[in-house]
């Protein structure tokens, strides 16, 4: 048996510039990575690098900063290829976030390949930007968008799944991981049974990438997309990777320099994939920086990144409920297939009020809706508050938590309730 | 923690004065806070002066949010549009009398807006927002 090298988050705060900020005397809590992770010092350092010493633009300059800035832009390509187990560079396609490679597939792929009473099938639980951009591709081409709806214990329900798929979509499009509830899907299961039934399916790993290993050659996957933010790299970089034959297929997305071979006034032939898919001057220092970060995860072992996160679920999952009477936790309540998100809200104090009432602590947490209003309504919430980790995160910050919300928890006690403490 | 929602603001947010409906209002409105999903709808009955006489609310949201539409139905009943039209920001925060952040300031002034979009196009409206 592999001996597994546990995560020292404390020591890699050190890695972290936020950490030496002092917030109410103290370190900050952040738990809010679903919503952005911080950023190491490695990735701000080689941003900072192309943007003071070989900030050329990339494929053109026949100079030596040029070809710098194009080696380390392509870099960055492998490296995200590397990353999620591509077989290719060529099969990235680098964007600004998910949201712009879900759009990029709804848009070049969906206009092609979608027509009128075709199906799409999404899920219940999916971000704002696995939704919207198949509501407007459905709504333009006269299709049908189906959701498959998850159980009272956040997990997709595989029957209406199975009977979704009856009806032969052209496209399953959903998420590895909830943002929203922290329920980590069965996506390689979920892939083979859309490809029995000829199905192309999007998997959204805004959420997954950051925090397990992925392989999508091992998945089995169509098309996959995830964000640089969240995955310790800077706004601004991401990608789409999709098999090289449907990218080869595609019409392009945007139009502009980069994206052509040749242009005449009234007619382009186009460039080679995945160039035919990047139109303009990219965000270069962003590609960069997202490199950076994908070497660093990489030093630190994405299977030791779960690890660490399960541990965080299995001790948030035992404690918080034990500390904080009145909390009621949203999703499935095994760390086997939950995320380290916890998201929850308290019997009498709004999630806003929660999470203004945690800040005062130095603790930050999301409240809202986490861009999944079906999925609130759903759980029949207009809004939660969510609580999610990184690898900087450590038990004592779930204490934190736990003891801030019990404070929380006893200010807002109808006076009778609080009166028998 | 605790300096922050002073036991004003948590009294009038388990207790909300003025929280339920009218059974013959003249004027309805309903003001949502798109970031949070938080909800009101304000009843207004105003009588043929233009004078406030009876008002109520209903909605979902969190302790500011709920705070300030309590205190600011109290504070408009029995007064007139052209009074009331005077009001802004400012009267918000001199109810919460509590320092409310940028991010939460929409919370605070859900009922104000609400008010305003509700009577606004009988009087001409006099009180400062910040708009954004």
């Amino acid at each position: 048996m592999a001996i597994v090298q546990r995560l020292d988050p404390v020591a890699l705060r050190a890695d972290f510039a936020m950490f030496d900020r002092e917030f109410r005397g103290r370190q900050l809590a952040y738990l809010d990575s679903a919503a952005t992770s911080l950023k190491p010092r490695v990735v701000t350092d080689a941003m900072v690098g192309y943007m003071n010493n070989y900030s050329a633009n990339v494929h053109r300059g026949i100079y030596e900063i040029g070809e710098e800035a194009t080696a380390a832009y392509e870099g960055a390509r492998t490296k995200i290829a590397n990353f999620l187990g591509a077989k290719d560079a060529r099969e990235i396609v680098m964007v600004r976030n998910a949201t712009e490679a879900i759009n990029l597939v709804a848009y070049a792929w969906g206009r092609k390949n979608v027509g009128k009473a075709d199906t799409i099938v999404v899920t219940e639980m999916e971000h704002h930007s696995n939704i919207i951009p198949w509501q407007m591709l459905t709504k333009e081409k006269d299709a049908d968008l189906e959701f498959v709806p998850f159980d009272d214990e956040g997990r997709l329900i595989q029957e209406s799944y199975e009977a979704l798929l009856r009806t032969k979509p052209k496209l399953v499009a959903f998420t590895s991981v909830s943002n929203g509830i922290g329920t980590i899907n069965p996506v390689a299961e979920m892939i083979a049974k859309a490809h029995e039934v000829g199905a192309l399916v999007l998997v959204d790993g805004a959420q997954a990438v950051p925090h397990q290993p992925v392989n999508v050659q091992e998945l089995g996957a169509d098309f996959y997309v995830f964000s640089g933010h969240k995955t310790l790299g800077p706004p601004g970089s991401g990608a789409l990777w999709a098999r090289r034959e449907i990218l080869e297929e595609m019409p392009p997305f945007m139009g502009g320099g980069e994206m052509i071979r040749e242009v005449h006034l009234r007619h382009t032939t186009f460039n080679d994939v995945p160039y035919k898919f990047e139109a303009g001057t990219p965000d270069v220092a962003a590609a960069i920086g997202l490199g950076a970060a994908l070497d660093y995860l990489t030093n630190l072992g994405m299977e030791h990144v779960r690890a660490h996160e399960r541990d965080l679920i299995e001790y948030a999952l035992d404690m918080l409920p034990r500390e904080v009477p009145s909390i009621r936790i949203h999703g499935p309540l095994s760390a086997a297939d939950r995320a380290g998100i916890v998201t929850f809200n308290l019997a009498d104090a709004h999630p806003h009020d929660v999470a203004t009432l945690l800040d005062r602590e130095a603790i930050a947490v999301r409240a809202g809706h986490h861009c999944t209003m079906p999925l609130h309504q759903r759980l029949g919430e207009e809004s939660s508050a969510r609580a999610s980790f990184n690898i900087y995160t450590d038990r004592d910050d779930i204490d934190r938590l736990a003891a801030a919300l019990n404070k929380v928890e006893k200010m807002f006690a109808r006076p009778a309730a609080a009166a028998t403490q | 923690m605790d300096d922050l929602y002073k036991d004003e603001i948590l009294e009038h947010y388990r207790n909300p004065h003025n929280f339920g409906t009218l059974e013959e209002p003249t004027t309805v409105k309903e003001g949502a806070n798109p970031l949070c999903g938080d909800r009101i709808t304000l009843m207004l009955g105003i009588d043929d002066d233009g004078n406030v006489q009876d008002v109520a609310f209903t909605g979902r949201g969190c302790a500011i949010s709920q705070a300030s539409a309590s205190m600011l139905t109290d504070e408009i009943k029995g007064k007139s549009l052209t009074e009331i039209a005077q009001m802004g920001k400012q009267t918000v925060m001199d109810n919460l009398a509590i320092e409310i952040s940028p991010a939460r300031m929409k919370c605070a002034m859900l009922s104000i807006e609400t008010l305003r979009s509700a009577v606004g196009d009988r009087v001409p409206w006099q009180g400062k927002f910040d708009e954004a």
